[in-house]
């Protein structure tokens, strides 16, 4: 599959204005390819990721077209959109603890959500199953209810709904943040074994952790304050990386065996800036050690080298 | 779910026998002295009086000991005798409440079966459009507001007194004698059907409004979001929104129970219905305390078996309650 | 007696939320600007405020007893009285201005010792738990499903004289549950957020973590929770005067009922006697229930239908 992300802009409808989430996205994701979507709080990743798929609420689509496998998505549409649902895009949410309804029998509820996108369970049964064995569930948890499960059970349950009908594109949702360190490396080797057995295509996964994305990710996407800071591969980024956000967001992490006094952790001093207003320009300006007078003008999105691309006046 | 039984059994026994224990206690502990009203309201002769006095005092077996009485009281309550009514001259209290009781529960059981399931849907159907929304919500609110007297008051008062349609009081006919006639049963019906109504709406009310807060609560939960964002279809997810809703519902109505209770109660003094409530205030008037505290009684009991039938119904609908809380296995 | 005051009336007891300095600014802006846009809670507190200006000014322009003999038997409306005559001549907006002060009285009172007492066991066994929160609870539920009005009739029954204080007392000592279990709920789920921990590890004894930690985060609720307990009281009581069994002395909207009923007022068509009577109360309590849900729209920002 590929898809093609130009200039989406998705904004929040809030009292005091539209907060300006999705200043602006355009990227690409190729077949096969897991890309990671990584960022502090705020900066619009998981914006970007449900705006894919459905945007309701107090989301309201400003700009941008998306591409998907040759066709327009009309996100903007939430009716449209439905089509492309589960069939072609799907997505893991971030609340998939608390996804499945509670007053129903597991088993039965995938029956009517398949049943009502015109698939036949029947037919899915089989599959279902050995997908369930895959991800270390057994069967018999159809026949239960979603309170006997616990909560990584239930996670695992939802990435296997989630992905039954083998979309083309799925949106793994911040999966990883309410689990302990060693759920999160089984889930996020889940992630790569599904798009491995091609039961999806390609991935965007978002995530606040970038040490889970260097693990599973094929490429690494930054985002800061709703635009996109740099994306490259992994290894490139991991190593060297262009965008002086980027470069200030690894080198805090944290190193093993490093020990306090050899090397202090580094944070980022101040904090973004507010989405209701943003200033004009590179949005990372401020807290940038190597802002310069071209700063006041916005960078552009540009690729420096084959699949790098950067948003930075010194970078590029 | 043993334990879920055994624990609401124990609440209504123990609250039962602190009903009962109270309804016991009262007239003998408050000021005043319930033989010395009932005498000033007959004509009897000053010589008479003591005599009569202490005749009252072991009809009623005041003469004995507090705690002897206690027990008096409940022995009799098991053999089924809960006195006599003075107001209506010697009659049993069991015997005039039993003659009451099937105009009330005649009432009752309709108007709050058919409301609870009306309302729900009603409250349902108010949440899937703004437009039904903005009346529905409206006329709920004003109906539940009002106090159940007074709307009886309005129907009395609209399809009676000025348009005629229906009767203004009475359980049938005054002339007629109750048969199994198709224009006793006719008459009957009629008489039953402003009462009826009057419960009926206010109580429809109070259910959508509850209702359809619970579905616009359920349609924002992370199921629904979750199945819509799969894509499914509006009607999947307002289906499993409402089966959901309906749990607190049932809830609801045990809680509410009382208040229904009291509802029906002065529903049949506006249309002077030969009911319990009728009786109550025949008895509050004449200060039959053997009557009233036997209504008590049965009002106690009554509401005691409505709410463990609600429970069990309860158990029934909600699939959690009957697989417990065996925990996650990992 | 109304219909079913709506269980779910009681603002959900999902989280409530804290209060870090720099967020309650924000929050209290966004407050005073549904406040004043919100036209329920506006709506509302206009009805409430008109009705209890008429119950001060109204005994101040019909002074006297309201159950005197004034005037024509039976007469409808007219201009020297607006609200016409009972079958005995006395003057229906006089017992109606009169009547109007008893509800507001009532409610106020029976409401705030619900009120009161329903805190007092709310926030105890919410915030102690273990064993002394089952027994609360325990008493909570005998006395929750015991009808309130069937209880009140039989400690009222056998009264010579009731007065207007006690029966709002009463009041208030049977309907406190309701106000219990939704306090407690919220208690429970506020326990266990850092700040109430922060406080507690600072060594602040109970009492105070509840009065300045836990009570001033739950304000919007209590003061909801207030307000169902004072439209209750009101139909309560508009019931118990309505049995016959309201205070002895004076008049009350329910009283007026009562009266009208039991003296044929329907058959005889005197509308002008059982109409003011109702419609006060109902417009009381429904301006009470939509200031409820106003107030719980602006507080609840999920029920907003914006």
């Amino acid at each position: 599959m590929s898809l093609q992300v130009t200039d989406l802009r998705v904004y929040y409808r809030t009292l005091a204005g539209d907060v300006k989430a999705l200043d602006g996205v355009t990227f690409d994701v190729a077949d096969g390819e897991i890309m990671g979507l990584a960022g502090e709080s705020g900066c619009g990743k998981s914006t970007l990721g449900n705006s894919l798929i459905r945007i309701d609420g107090r989301m309201k689509y400003v700009a941008g077209r998306v591409v998907l496998d040759g066709v327009e998505l009309p996100i903007e549409d939430t009716d449209a959109m439905n089509r492309f649902r589960y069939h072609d895009i799907s997505i893991i949410p971030q609340y998939a603890m608390s996804a499945l309804n509670p007053t129903r029998k597991i088993g039965k509820m995938v029956a009517e959500l398949v049943e009502s996108r015109r698939r036949s369970f029947r037919e899915l049964e089989g599959e279902l199953e050995r997908r369930l064995l895959l991800v270390g569930l057994s069967p018999d948890v159809l026949d239960r209810y979603p309170i006997e499960l616990s909560g990584g059970m239930k996670q695992r349950m939802v990435m296997v709904v989630s992905t039954l009908l083998n979309p083309s594109l799925l949106i793994a949702d911040e999966i990883t943040s309410a689990l302990d360190v060693s759920s999160q490396r089984a889930v996020a080797q889940t992630l790569v074994e599904f798009r491995d057995r091609s039961f999806v295509d390609s991935m965007i996964v978002v995530t606040h952790d970038v040490s889970i994305l260097y693990q599973i990710a094929d490429t690494l996407t930054v985002m800061y304050a709703g635009k996109l800071a740099e994306k490259a591969p992994t290894d490139v980024m991991m190593e060297a990386p262009l965008h002086p956000y980027t470069r200030l967001l690894i080198s805090s992490l944290p190193e093993i065996g490093v020990r306090f006094e050899e090397q202090r952790l580094s944070g980022i001093p101040g904090s973004p800036p507010s989405l209701l207003n943003p200033p004009a320009g590179c949005r990372f300006r401020d807290r940038c050690p190597l802002a310069f007078a071209k700063c006041a003008e916005e960078p552009p999105f540009v690729e420096v080298e084959p699949g790098h691309a950067v948003a930075c006046w010194k970078a590029s | 779910m043993r334990r879920y039984f055994g624990r609401k059994l124990f609440i209504y026994l123990l609250t039962f026998w602190v009903a009962a224990t109270i309804d016991w206690m009262i007239p003998r502990f408050m000021p005043g002295d319930p033989i010395q009203s009932l005498l000033s309201r007959t004509q009897v002769a000053p010589e008479a009086v003591a005599s009569l006095i202490a005749y009252y005092k072991s009809l009623f077996g005041l003469d004995q000991a507090i705690p002897q009485q206690y027990l008096n009281f409940w022995v009799a309550m098991a053999h089924g005798d809960l006195g006599r009514s003075v107001y209506l001259s010697g009659r049993p209290v069991v015997d005039v409440i039993m003659a009451a009781l099937p105009y009330t529960l005649a009432l009752l059981v309709p108007a709050i079966l058919l409301s609870w399931w009306t309302g729900n849907k009603a409250g349902a159907f108010a949440a899937r459009r703004r437009v039904l929304d903005n009346t529905i919500l409206p006329v709920g609110y004003i109906l539940t507001a009002t106090p159940y007297m007074w709307l009886a008051i309005m129907l009395a008062w609209i399809f009676a007194s000025v348009l005629g349609i229906f009767p203004i009081s009475g359980g049938y006919g005054y002339a007629l004698e109750p048969s199994l006639s198709w224009t006793f049963i006719k008459d009957l019906a009629w008489h039953w059907a402003l009462p009826f109504a009057s419960l009926f709406l206010v109580m429809f009310g109070g259910w959508a409004i509850g209702m359809r807060n619970m579905i616009i609560y359920e349609l924002d939960a992370d199921y629904s979001r979750y199945l819509s964002a799969l894509g499914a279809p509006s009607g999947l997810v307002r289906r499993y929104a409402f089966r959901n809703a309906v749990l607190p519902q049932i809830t609801g109505l045990a809680l509410q129970l009382g208040v229904i209770v009291a509802g029906a109660l002065v529903t049949e003094i506006v249309f002077s219905y030969p009911g319990i409530g009728k009786l109550l205030l025949a008895a509050v008037q004449n200060q039959d305390y053997f009557l009233l505290q036997g209504i008590f009684l049965f009002i106690i009991v009554g509401v005691l078996v409505a709410n463990f039938l609600v429970d069990i119904a309860y158990v029934l609908v909600d699939p959690r309650t009957r697989v417990g809380m065996s925990g996650g296995t990992a | 007696m109304s219909g079913p005051t709506p269980v779910e009336a009681f603002p959900a007891a999902g989280p409530s939320r804290a209060a870090p300095a720099d967020e309650s600014v924000s929050r209290r802006r966004e407050i005073l600007y549904f406040a004043l846009r919100g036209r329920k809670v506006v709506v509302a507190t206009a009805v409430l405020v008109a009705l209890a200006l008429v119950a001060i000014v109204g005994p101040i322009l019909r002074p006297g007893d309201p159950n005197a003999f004034v005037g024509p038997l039976g007469a409808p409306p007219s201009e020297e009285y607006w609200f016409g005559t009972t079958t005995f001549g006395q003057d229906v907006f006089a017992q109606f201005a009169h009547g109007l002060t008893a509800t507001f009285v009532v409610g106020l009172l029976g409401g705030g010792v619900a009120a009161i007492i329903g805190m007092a066991v709310g926030f105890i066994a919410g915030y102690r738990g273990g064993v002394i929160d089952e027994v609360l609870n325990m008493l909570t539920n005998v006395v929750l499903v015991i009808p309130t009005l069937a209880m009140l009739i039989v400690v009222t029954a056998y009264l010579q004289a009731r007065g207007l204080v006690l029966e709002a007392a009463f009041i208030g000592l049977t309907s406190w549950p309701w106000a219990a279990r939704a306090i407690r709920a919220q208690t429970f789920s506020l326990k266990s957020r850092e700040f109430v921990d922060l406080a507690r590890i600072s060594g602040v004894s109970s009492l105070r973590v509840v009065f300045r930690e836990i009570a001033p985060n739950m304000s919007s609720y209590l003061f909801m929770t207030f307000i169902l307990m004072f439209g209750g009281a009101i139909l309560i009581a508009a019931s118990l005067d309505f049995i016959g069994l309201g205070p002895t002395e004076g008049t009350s909207l329910g009283l007026m009922m009562y009266n009208a009923v039991a003296w044929s007022a329907l058959q005889l068509e005197m509308w002008w006697w059982f109409i003011p009577p109702g419609i006060g109360i109902t417009a009381i309590v429904g301006a009470l229930y939509v200031m409820n849900v106003g107030l719980d729209e602006i507080f609840n920002p999920r029920l907003r239908e914006s």
